[in-house]
């Protein structure tokens, strides 16, 4: 079954063991909130560090999917399919 | 001889924590940045129970608001997996911010109150490692008409007397609202202190109060630092009296009182509505020692000119006698004083926009001491 991988910024990889890349195995399209809530699990003060309490992506936290970000396809209900990798980016914001 | 005191203080600024200690208040250790590029809005030092635990509301830009505490003076922060604040799900609700950590009293070892943005209010009972929305402030019916003041909608000021029982929550905007049966029911006590920017002026709740504190020794009264306006109630806030008479600007964020003495306070005036500078670019604290009947200003160490305001939680008092005050401005420099404001001299400058100070007398056997001077000119 092939996995989907999503990849964290450095900044978050503490949160989830140390580890970059977490995978969730898929043999059917999932959506970007289920990923999330499957590759969180295990981790949830990275779960919040990404969505607050009632599921919603926060402000400057971008997420792409095939290069583009989610919030110009259907958010987190954009579908990723087996085998794809979804990465998870800071926004470039701040002063 | 008095036996020798430890002190730490504690500075929250809108990039990251620092922490000092001193054995005088006047030569201090420190360490930081914790928690760098996060804003650190609320601080509560919980020296209860044998122990000192620092406690911190969070917010970062990117990852959005937590709570952490340190009972190693910040050696190490313990951040609980599930989260201290979050809201439950059925009120679609999201923490944006911790605007408030108070420790209840003493005889009540584990309580630890906290405001927060949206408008709400917490309580712990296991030392701010879990807390629980109160929900009758939550589901109150005036909620649809309070606002959000310049910062945001929140509670931003808890005061709990002796008994427990009377809770006081000041709200930006919303007012002044009691609860006399421990937080389960609450109502507006705002009357006397005027709302001169709505079209009455003098409304049930909708006030804009920028802190309150209540008196050291008498049951009853507070103290409230408003836009525009400062107040004390004898009477449990039934009534609001203006006590502004003798300050240069009724305006201001601080609202402090003293630990053990009645009928003292301090604020930090500034003008406004336009200016929100200190008059005349000459910052000074003001003493009142009669609860408001007159007021002493307080400006010896305070530089010549200093054009940056002071933020509502960006001061504090320790318990130490004679009492400690702290505050920190927006351009990043933290004044303290030994002797309850007769004197100032600055404890660090050149820091990120300080938002909130604190300070206690904690016991530091057995704790690791911070590194040295690692904020001083940061």
């Amino acid at each position: 079954m092939p996995d989907i991988s999503v990849v964290l910024p450095s900044i978050l990889q503490p949160l989830a063991g140390g580890q970059s890349i977490l995978t969730a195995p898929a043999d059917a399209t999932v959506t970007v909130g289920s990923l999330l809530d499957t590759v969180t699990g295990g981790y949830p003060v990275l779960a919040r560090r990404l969505r607050d309490e009632i599921g919603a992506l926060r402000r400057y936290v971008n997420i792409y999917v095939a290069g583009d970000e989610v919030r110009r396809l259907q958010g987190l209900e954009t579908e990723v399919s087996p085998g794809q990798e979804v990465l998870v980016i800071q926004s470039v914001a701040g002063g | 001889m008095a036996t020798a005191e430890n002190f730490v203080l504690a500075i929250g600024t809108k990039k990251g924590l620092w922490l000092a200690t001193s054995q005088d208040r006047k030569q201090w250790s420190f360490s930081g940045p914790h928690f760098l590029m996060s804003e650190i809005p609320s601080i509560g030092i919980d020296t209860r129970d044998g122990r000192t635990r620092i406690m911190v509301g969070v917010r970062s830009e990117h990852w959005g608001p937590t709570v952490a505490h340190s009972d190693d003076l910040g050696a190490t922060w313990t951040e609980p997996e599930q989260g201290a604040i979050t809201f439950p799900e059925d009120t679609g609700a999201a923490v944006e911010r911790i605007w408030q950590i108070y420790p209840d009293a003493e005889s009540r070892p584990g309580v630890v109150w906290a405001g927060a943005e949206p408008i709400s209010v917490w309580k712990s009972t296991d030392g701010g490692e879990h807390f629980e929305l109160n929900r009758g402030l939550w589901d109150h019916p005036h909620r649809s008409d309070w606002g959000a003041g310049y910062g945001g909608a929140a509670a931003h000021s808890i005061v709990v007397n002796p008994a427990g029982d009377n809770v006081h929550v000041a709200m930006s905007t919303g007012g002044v609202y009691r609860s006399l049966d421990g937080g389960e029911s609450w109502e507006p006590r705002n009357k006397g202190i005027s709302a001169y920017f709505m079209p009455d002026p003098n409304p049930e709740f909708g006030q804009c109060v920028h802190k309150i504190a209540s008196d050291a020794s008498v049951e009853g009264r507070l103290y409230a630092q408003n836009h525009h306006g400062v107040y004390r109630t004898d009477d449990n806030g039934e009534n609001w009296n203006s006590i502004a008479e003798g300050l240069p600007a009724d305006f201001g964020f601080v609202m402090l009182t003293h630990p053990r003495r009645e009928g003292t306070a301090w604020v930090v005036p500034l003008k406004a509505d336009g200016e929100r500078i200190p008059p005349d670019g000459k910052l000074a604290v003001h003493r009142t020692d009669d609860a408001g009947a007159t007021w002493k200003r307080l400006d010896t160490g305070l530089p010549e000119r200093e054009y940056n305001s002071v933020l509502r939680d960006a001061a504090g008092v320790d318990s130490s006698e004679p009492a400690g005050v702290y505050f920190g401005t927006r351009g990043g420099t933290v004044y303290a004083s030994a002797d309850e404001g007769e004197t100032f001299a600055e404890v660090v400058s050149h820091l990120p926009d300080v938002l909130c100070v604190r300070a206690a007398v904690v016991s530091t056997a057995g704790l690791p001491v911070p590194e040295t001077a690692a904020a001083r000119g940061a």
